[in-house]
């Protein structure tokens, strides 16, 4: 009984971390795009970098991904889905962006 | 350190005690997650669209003239929140707590998940009046693909919720009801994780490129 409830304890603290975890980073976020202004491309990069450290977290903390062998398979998925994910956004995105400069619409 | 918990399927495991609708979570919630990821590269498409229109606007309104921030930053608070009550829900069941706690958590995920659609939809309409309607752009047209789809997620995992609650009300613990608040944990928290993507490359990039 006492070992469940410990157990209990533990998980709803893994909860709660993540959860705060998220919401730091939420807050350092939006901070910066108060403080710094959105209009630069390296406080653009500050918020991207936090963005992806907040899929990492809640992807551990909520969705409980990690690399023990016995949810391996999960991970295996994410990372082939991120893959296909990463050829479509980056292969369209040079395509279209080659075709803008082309075409005079876009300076680069 | 003592062996780890059994750990088979994403999200949280129901564990030994609810060993026989642990067993059945197994397969179905790996296919669960199949369904998600190719969510997920569904999303990536409408992202990538988005991220070759920025420039499209076409003379028409922008993402500064449209997005209002601290709008996006009191969804994203309400959302994060959400997946937090949702887990609770998930411990409440995997813990035997009384059944109302599960519903209680459950309620609370929903309200706060209407509180989101209430505010998006107010935002749109916003936009709206500032003249950005999907047919003004490309951008707009892409931003409305996107956006409101994972808006549409969210309404179709509240109605979920509802259904859901229902259901543990009028049969109890089954195992088959048990499975499917495994599958709406993970559903819900994957909508987190697209709302990170859609504050970080629609709002933030559109405002930084746009």
């Amino acid at each position: 009984m006492d070992k469940r409830s410990e157990m209990h304890r533990r998980e709803r603290r893994r909860y709660v971390i993540g959860y705060g975890g998220s919401l730091l980073l939420t807050f350092a976020v939006f901070g910066i795009a108060y403080r710094f202004g959105i209009e630069t491309k390296g406080v653009y990069l500050a918020i991207s970098l936090l963005g992806l450290a907040q899929l990492i977290v809640q992807l551990v903390y909520f969705l409980h991904i990690d690399r023990r062998r016995s949810s391996r398979e999960d991970l295996d998925l994410i990372l082939f889905s991120t893959m296909v994910l990463l050829i479509i956004i980056l292969g369209t995105v040079w395509i279209m962006g080659n075709l803008a400069v082309r075409m005079h619409t876009f300076p680069m | 350190m003592k062996r780890a918990p059994t750990h088979s399927y994403p999200g949280l495991n129901l564990g030994r005690r609810h060993a026989s609708a642990d067993k059945a979570s197994e397969v179905v919630t790996f296919g669960f997650w199949v369904f998600l990821m190719s969510d997920l590269v569904y999303f990536g498409l409408m992202f990538a669209i988005y991220i070759t229109m920025i420039d499209a606007q076409a003379g028409g309104p922008g993402p500064h003239e449209l997005f209002d921030l601290k709008s996006i930053f009191a969804q994203t608070l309400i959302l994060l929140t959400s997946s937090l009550t949702v887990g609770l829900a998930m411990l409440a069941l995997k813990y035997n707590l009384p059944r109302w706690r599960i519903v209680f958590w459950f309620f609370v995920t929903l309200v706060l998940g209407l509180s989101f659609l209430v505010l998006e939809v107010r935002d749109f309409m916003s936009m709206a009046e500032k003249g950005g309607i999907p047919q003004r752009s490309g951008f707009l047209s892409a931003f409305y693909g996107l956006v409101p789809l994972h808006g549409l997620h969210v309404t179709a995992g509240c109605i979920w919720l509802i259904v859901l609650g229902i259901q543990l009300r009028i049969f109890g613990l089954t195992d088959l009801l048990m499975s499917r608040v495994v599958r709406l944990a993970l559903f819900w928290h994957f909508l987190d994780l697209i709302w990170i993507g859609i504050i970080t490359i629609v709002y933030f990039g559109g405002l930084t490129y746009g």
